[in-house]
Parts: C-alpha cells; sequence; structure tokens
C-alpha cells in the first residue's frame, strides 16, 4: 500500500512540475504574477518547443478569470500597446515561441481568483495542430521577470 | 637626397603650388567650422531627446493611496520618481514598479530617503485609492500610489507631456486597456525635471542613475 501511495505521490509531483506535451509541442516554465486582491487582470508566460512542423497557438483555457486571451505589447517610440493577438501566435516547425514580459502573454481578464505567490493553477492552451496542451502555472511574486529564479525579496513583506 | 630641385621645372612653381594649396586647405578649414558652429547655435538641442524649450512637469494636486490629498510641493527636497501606469496592467507596469522597486533596494535606505517614488494612474476609473494601495504594497514600501480625478490626471499627463489613450477591448466594457507612455521621470528637489529613464533600464541602472543626481542635488 505504501509504496503505491508513494509511487502515486511521485507521479502527481512529477506531472505538476514536468514540462507538458502534446504531440511534438512541449510547454515548460509557465509562470504567472502574484495578483492583488483586488486585481481584475493577470498575465501568464511561457515557452513553447516545437520539435515538429509548423504550428499555432490559438487559444488557452483557465478557470481563475472569465475571460483568458492572447496578448501582446506592440512598442510605439515610448508608447506601449497591449493588444489581443488575432490568428494565434506562431510557433514555428523545429523552433519555438517565448511568451514573456513585454512581448506576448496569457492575459486573464476579470480574475475570479487572487492569484498568491507561490501556488499554482492550470492553464489549457489550444494549438491549431497540437491540439490541447495542460499546464501548471507557478505563481511569483508580482514584480518576477522569470519563472526559475528564487528571489529573496519575495521574503520581504 | 643631394639633390633638392624638382629636376628642370623652376622651383617656384612648387612653391606657389604648395602656397595655394596650403591656402585653400585653410579656407576649407575655416568654411568647415563655421558651418559646424552655425549648426549647433541655430537648434540648441540637447543630447538627450527632449529640447530645451519644452518644459516637463508642473504642480499638481492629487490622492495618494491612503485617501490623503497631496500635492507636488509635499515632496519638495526629495527626487520625484514617476511612473504613469494603472493597476490592470498586467505586465508593463509591475515589470517598471519592480524595476523601481529594485532600485531603491540597490541604493539603500540612507540614500532612498532622497527619493520619492510615486505611481500615479492613468486609469482613475478604476484605479480608486484603495486599489491603489493594494497595488503598490506589493512593490515596494517607499512607492506612493496618486489618483485623481479624470481632469486633474490629464492636466498632469499633459504637464509632462506623456501618452495616454483608452483602447476599447474587443468586448468592450469594464475590461478595457489603456496605452500609455511607459517612460519614467525623476524630478529634482526643486520639482523641476532633471532626467527620464526610458522602459527596460535595468535596476542596477536606475540605481546608478539615481545616485548620480542624488549627489549632484546634494
Amino acid at each position: 500500500m505504501k509504496k503505491i501511495l508513494a509511487a502515486a505521490t511521485a507521479a502527481l509531483v512529477l506531472s505538476m512540475t514536468a514540462p507538458a506535451f502534446a504531440a511534438d509541442i512541449m510547454v515548460e516554465g509557465a509562470w504567472a504574477r502574484a495578483s492583488a486582491k483586488m486585481a481584475r487582470a493577470g498575465a501568464a508566460f511561457l515557452t513553447i518547443k516545437n520539435m515538429g512542423g509548423a504550428d499555432k497557438l490559438v487559444a488557452a483555457k483557465a478557470d481563475i478569470s472569465k475571460k483568458v486571451e492572447l496578448h501582446t505589447h506592440i512598442k510605439d517610440g515610448d508608447i506601449m500597446r497591449m493588444r489581443k493577438v488575432e490568428g494565434g501566435i506562431a510557433v514555428p516547425a523545429k523552433g519555438m515561441a517565448m511568451l514573456k514580459p513585454g512581448g506576448d502573454h496569457v492575459m486573464f481578464m476579470g480574475l475570479t481568483k487572487q492569484l498568491k505567490e507561490g501556488e499554482m493553477f492550470p492553464l489549457t492552451l489550444v494549438f491549431e495542430k497540437a491540439g490541447e496542451v495542460k499546464v501548471h502555472v507557478k505563481i511569483g511574486k508580482a514584480g518576477a521577470m522569470g519563472g526559475m529564479k528564487h528571489d529573496m525579496k519575495s521574503m520581504k513583506h | 637626397m643631394s639633390d633638392e630641385q624638382n629636376s628642370g621645372n623652376n622651383p617656384g612653381t612648387v612653391t606657389k603650388a604648395a602656397i595655394a594649396i596650403t591656402a585653400l586647405a585653410v579656407v576649407v578649414f575655416i568654411g568647415w567650422s563655421q558651418f559646424r558652429q552655425a549648426g549647433t547655435n541655430s537648434h540648441d538641442v540637447l543630447e538627450t531627446r527632449t529640447p530645451v524649450k519644452i518644459s516637463i512637469g508642473g504642480p499638481f494636486t492629487l490622492t495618494d493611496h491612503t485617501g490623503k490629498q497631496v500635492s507636488d510641493t509635499d515632496y519638495r527636497g526629495r527626487l520625484m520618481l514617476i511612473f504613469f501606469g494603472y493597476t490592470f496592467c498586467p505586465d508593463v507596469c509591475p515589470t517598471e514598479l519592480n524595476t523601481i522597486a529594485e532600485a531603491m533596494d540597490i541604493l539603500g535606505a540612507e540614500k532612498g530617503k532622497r527619493i520619492q517614488p510615486l505611481f500615479i494612474s492613468i486609469d482613475p476609473n478604476r484605479d480608486t485609492p484603495e486599489v491603489m494601495a493594494e497595488y503598490v504594497a506589493q512593490f515596494h514600501p517607499s512607492i506612493t500610489g496618486l489618483t485623481g480625478t479624470d481632469d486633474e490626471i490629464a492636466q498632469l499627463a499633459q504637464s509632462f507631456r506623456t501618452y495616454y489613450a483608452r483602447a476599447e477591448s474587443s468586448e468592450g466594457g469594464e475590461d478595457y486597456t489603456v496605452d500609455h507612455s511607459a517612460t519614467t521621470f525623476l524630478m529634482g528637489p526643486d520639482g523641476k525635471f532633471q532626467t527620464t529613464f526610458s522602459y527596460g533600464t535595468t535596476p542596477e541602472a536606475m540605481a546608478a542613475g539615481l545616485d548620480k543626481f542624488i549627489n549632484s542635488n546634494s
């Protein structure tokens, strides 16, 4: 019994932290910034690696907000304009797409849940060819610039 | 070595040519330096992007995140570090406020006292003092959030010549985003404009810049 439990736990932990696959698409390092209690919007960032033919990220689904969209930033001089991505985010054949601060990102509008640092939430990415890929998004601090760093400043408050 | 004369030529020709070439060179040099000077004097354009004739910044009276009414004169003696943004902004504003927070940490507590970071909302419709208080607390205790009426914000943004405009989302309603300048402004202890930090400036570069202006304003 103990062995089964141990194996099950290991499998669960592994599934939550390992990269997610679907056909030729691998998604890794999904992270989001913590949000304030009254916050209405949030964003998630991640890396998509494509080991097959050209594909496109066309949608995203999550139950932490009323709307989930794909957005990008257009830098127009010193003005930052955020826009919905029409037609999806291209993931080139045998290439990658990076959703990161200042560029493409998954946008959550009408947050129904506070994103708390240290917690995780599920996110489903929908690809044109590869179909759905489910990932677990790690929540970092409000001003985090990446998902991998361990930030001492999270201890501040 | 021994022959210093051009064979067969009149020595005067060489000398005349040398004088003519030198004279020409002198004329060209004078002309060029005059032209260069004329260019510099006529525009008074500084190395920065801001032409010297246009003023940046101005007086303001807004509401801080504790609900208190404040004016720019309340911050005299400290250098105001001003960033215009809004809380619905999920990317650019957290990035810039994080840069400011890390820059303040690099500066340290002592020098940090000379700086007053201000996060001014260009979306006062949604950014009430309560929302601002919760928001700035996520980044750094030194950051004060300011909000106000649409008119107060419009007037202030105009005095800083900083752009902002609502971009209606596809569905409209309360989920609109606001396009805005992402430049951070540094004002001196007298409230007058000193410099800007462009979006993308690293915390280290900002801290170094702040340090420099703290020293030059001591």
